[in-house]
């Protein structure tokens, strides 16, 4: 009995204190402050050095902080003045000459000029240059067609190209172009990183390791301030967690808000807010060898998967069905006349007949996850479904992502037949010339993993690479979706809608084609 | 007594030694490099050979692992490329989170557990050691990583008693109330199946202690019933019971992956899944090794204990 009264007071003892703590525990746990806008992310930045990133996550912070001398004009892909005040690009297109604006610093004090941008391209593109150890930089090669770097006078730069490159500014304007404080570079070397320092509207304040990354107002920024006093990103890498804190009020935004969270979001409390980008979701057909060697066989699968399905029922309509290569946000370049492929499976069958593939067996490859690539498993399965309903044997090997590019991108030969595939660019040169020409097999460096093959296509794409006219540049594109529609070197699924839910204390907020964001107007009361 | 704690560091060494080897093959075994998972989509050959170039990943494989042994033995872990800072910065910044978080719940299972475990025992067949063999066996068969989602969606997103995620609030905060706050939920969602076991095994180790004839003895002797459950009983039911305090230690320690993935806990387990995922070796390497240490120094600081109340053990 003895040992009963002890727990017994014990017990007590303990309720009585768990009650005196309570008040104090709830009372720290408030809504997120006034006037600071906090940002649910999904993973913790690498760094904040856009030079020295890759990943669109860490994109959304830098867009903040930094400026380029271009950037994307609001809800388009197309380039509008940033730094930059204009620009003339010589006759034959190997020359651009940039006319920077007056009156900028950044935001440790020292001025932006010429000298900062040739600092900059110089730091990536130079091996010599004493700061190129403060890499690496992995997508240096968005400029490599650059020879040399003048600062012709304080406020006036040259780039001299070693070809004509059309998609030149577009990549100015992706956040690789991102222009930092060369003085910052200096003091901070390889941890610049971690110490930011542009001439965006906002500027850095702290980075606790996975907690959060603040930024505060620039006071001194040379066009409209920011809408708020300063943002947070904290990084939630678990998608049920970061929806659990959206519905607790623990954070303002969240971007990537998983397909079956969405209904969660319904009502006045939340607004949803969608975007369609430059994203395509497509499957690699093994075009060298195999059933798929046939071009009936390619445009079979594309008549025999159940498109809208997908879309409508797995992705929850958050993403819209392809027609061809180009992803129709590429609004300029995107061949409007194109119809995606229609649900048909009689016709596929009739292919298939034709053909005589039926029965085929397939190996596919299907991926876990990745970046871009929606809900590969869950898509995979569908499809494997529908194949199996026209009479194809589709065996599914599934990869974790990384391990999957390993298997992926050296090519299909002697081993897959079909392979599931997404990108995000930022012109519409990127993806067809890196995965569609003859030049692209995987053996020249390529991704063109299905070994697709058309000399016109090619003509097509280097004409349209070095052409500086947007206007016949535009003709080339629309001339090449269609035909790579017809050849079917992919079964052309989805484009991403990119979407994002705020809270109702947020305002003027939009999300961009180009998958940025842009927090500089957004107010939260 | 030193020189069994002597003999007993020394006998770590080689342990350590074949997990750094094995760690390090593991890493250059698994498919998939650092250059492509920071590329991704734009891994051609070419730009993923300069990366490696870049990070020294070039070298052959035994001279790589003289290199960061070598390195490691210096103090000096290497810089993780995924977090672009000291690996061992970020580890001992992690490794205190996650101390705090499986410090907390392993005093939580230890206490409760044997506490339990006692009343269990002292009350056989009673109405209280139905009532903790029933939740006992709940808290064992409720993964914890689903008891932590329940949690968030009752105590967080419903009722908001506690925050969802995270260890500090976001803007503000940082001090002792602040951290419990955020602490309640994970460590509790942590503890609940190390506590049942502990439970269970205290139980019995009660039982078979409280047969014994010396504790006959003692009741006929008069002692008070209080000294004999805790003063004569338990003290040699400790002797069972430490070992599985040990084994539920590392439990803790590993089962804090899956919690720090659902709290949002800046530990050292939601590090290394992001370092596998990143293929970040050095911070991968750096990590396994430094956790795999730590259990090792705890197994033998269980080991002393142990033999400090069972002299027995040490030959």
């Amino acid at each position: 009995m003895q040992i009963m009264k002890l727990t017994r007071r014990a017990f007590v003892a303990a309720s009585i204190a768990a009650l005196g703590l309570f008040p104090a525990l709830t009372s720290a746990h408030a809504q997120t402050p006034e006037d600071v806008l906090v940002v649910g992310q999904i993973a913790e930045p690498k760094s904040l050095d856009p030079a020295a990133v890759t990943a669109v996550n860490d994109f959304r912070i830098l867009v903040n902080l930094y400026e380029g001398l271009v950037r994307y004009k609001s809800g388009t892909l197309e380039v509008a003045p940033a730094l930059a005040e204009s620009w003339e690009i010589s006759e034959d297109g190997t020359e651009y000459t940039f006319n920077l604006r007056e009156g900028v610093t950044f935001h440790d004090g020292t001025p932006f000029n010429a000298e900062a941008v040739k600092f900059n391209f110089d730091r990536m593109l130079n091996e010599d240059h004493p700061y190129h150890n403060t890499g690496p930089f992995p997508l240096a090669f968005f400029f490599s067609a650059v020879e040399e770097t003048t600062a012709v006078d304080d406020l006036t730069v040259k780039f001299k190209l070693n070809a004509p490159y059309a998609p030149f500014l577009s990549n100015l304007a992706y956040p690789t172009g991102l222009l930092v404080s060369p003085e910052a570079v200096k003091s901070n070397g390889e941890d610049f990183g971690r110490n930011p320092v542009g001439t965006g509207p906002f500027k850095f304040v702290e980075w606790k390791s996975n907690e959060r990354v603040v930024v505060d107002r620039y006071a001194d920024y040379w066009g409209d301030p920011a809408g708020v006093q300063a943002v947070v990103f904290r990084p939630i890498t678990d998608a049920n967690t970061r929806v659990a804190e959206m519905l607790a009020g623990g954070i303002d935004m969240m971007v990537e808000v998983p397909p079956t969270a969405l209904s969660q979001f319904q009502g006045d409390d939340f607004t949803i807010v969608e975007q369609a980008g430059p994203h395509v979701w497509f499957l690699i057909l093994n075009a060298k060898e195999g059933p798929f060697a046939d071009k009936r066989v390619r445009q079979a699968a594309n008549y025999a998967i159940n498109k809208e399905a997908i879309v409508n029922d797995v992705l929850e309509g958050t993403a819209d069905v392809a027609a061809g290569p180009t992803p129709p946000a590429f609004a300029w370049a995107y061949n409007e006349e194109l119809d995606p492929y229609p649900y048909d499976p009689e016709k596929a069958k009739e292919l298939l007949a034709e053909a005589g593939a039926e029965g085929a067996e397939l190996t596919f490859y299907v991926t876990e996850g990745g970046s871009g690539m929606l809900d590969p498993v869950a898509m995979g399965t569908a499809i494997q479904a529908d194949l199996a309903a026209v009479g194809l044997d589709v065996k599914i090997e599934t990869y974790e992502w990384n391990t999957f590019l390993g298997e992926v991108n050296p090519g299909l030969e002697g081993k897959a037949d079909m392979a599931e595939m997404a990108w995000m660019t930022n012109d519409p040169d990127t993806l067809p010339y890196l995965a569609l020409r003859t030049d692209a097999w995987p053996e020249n460096g390529g991704f063109n993993s299905g070994y697709y093959s058309n000399e016109k296509v090619d003509e097509l794409l280097e004409k349209a690479r070095t052409s500086t006219s947007q206007e016949e540049r535009a003709q080339l594109y629309r001339e090449m979706q269609e035909i790579v529609q017809e050849d079917a070197p992919w079964v052309f699924v989805a484009n991403w809608k990119q979407n994002a839910v705020t809270n109702d204390r947020v305002e003027n907020f939009d999300l961009e084609p180009s998958f940025l964001l842009h927090l500089q107007n957004v107010t939260k009361n | 007594m030193a020189a069994y704690i002597l003999k007993r560091l020394i006998s770590a060494i080689p342990v350590l030694f074949g997990i750094t080897l094995i760690v390090f093959l593991i890493m250059a075994m698994i498919p998939g490099d650092p250059a492509t998972a920071i590329l991704g989509a734009y891994a051609t050959p070419e730009n993923v050979a300069k990366i490696n170039k870049d990070l020294g990943l070039d070298a052959p494989l035994f001279q790589r692992y003289f290199i960061w042994l070598g390195n490691m033995l210096t103090g000096d872990f290497g810089r993780s490329y995924s977090l672009n800072r000291p690996v061992l910065d970020e580890i001992l910044d992690r490794f205190s989170a996650t101390l705090i978080l499986a410090g907390t719940s392993f005093v939580l299972c230890a206490l409760i557990g044997i506490l339990a475990g006692v009343i269990s025992a002292a009350r056989q067949y009673g109405w209280a050691d139905k009532a903790i063999t029933f939740t006992v066996l709940i808290g064992i068969s409720i993964p914890s990583f689903f008891l932590g989602m329940v949690m968030i969606l009752i105590f967080a997103v419903r009722l908001r008693w506690f925050p969802v995620s995270g260890m500090y609030a976001i803007y503000g905060g940082g001090d002792l109330p602040d951290l419990l706050n955020h602490l309640v939920m994970p460590a509790i969602a942590l503890a609940a199946v190390a506590t049942g076991v502990v439970a269970r095994m205290s139980r019995s180790a009660m039982l078979e202690v409280l047969r014994q004839d010396y504790i006959r003895t003692a009741r006929a002797k008069g002692v008070h019933e209080r000294k004999v459950i805790l003063g004569h009983a338990l003290k040699s039911a400790m002797v069972t019971i430490i070992p599985v305090l040990g084994i539920q230690a590392g439990f803790v320690l590993s089962g804090a992956v899956y919690i720090e993935m659902v709290f949002q806990w800046p530990g050292v387990g939601r590090m290394l899944v992001d370092a596998i995922l990143k293929r970040d070796i050095l911070l991968v390497q750096g990590g396994v090794v430094f956790v795999a240490a730590c259990y090792v120094l705890f197994n033998i600081v269980v080991d002393v204990a142990q033999s400090l109340l069972d002299p027995r053990i040490k030959s």
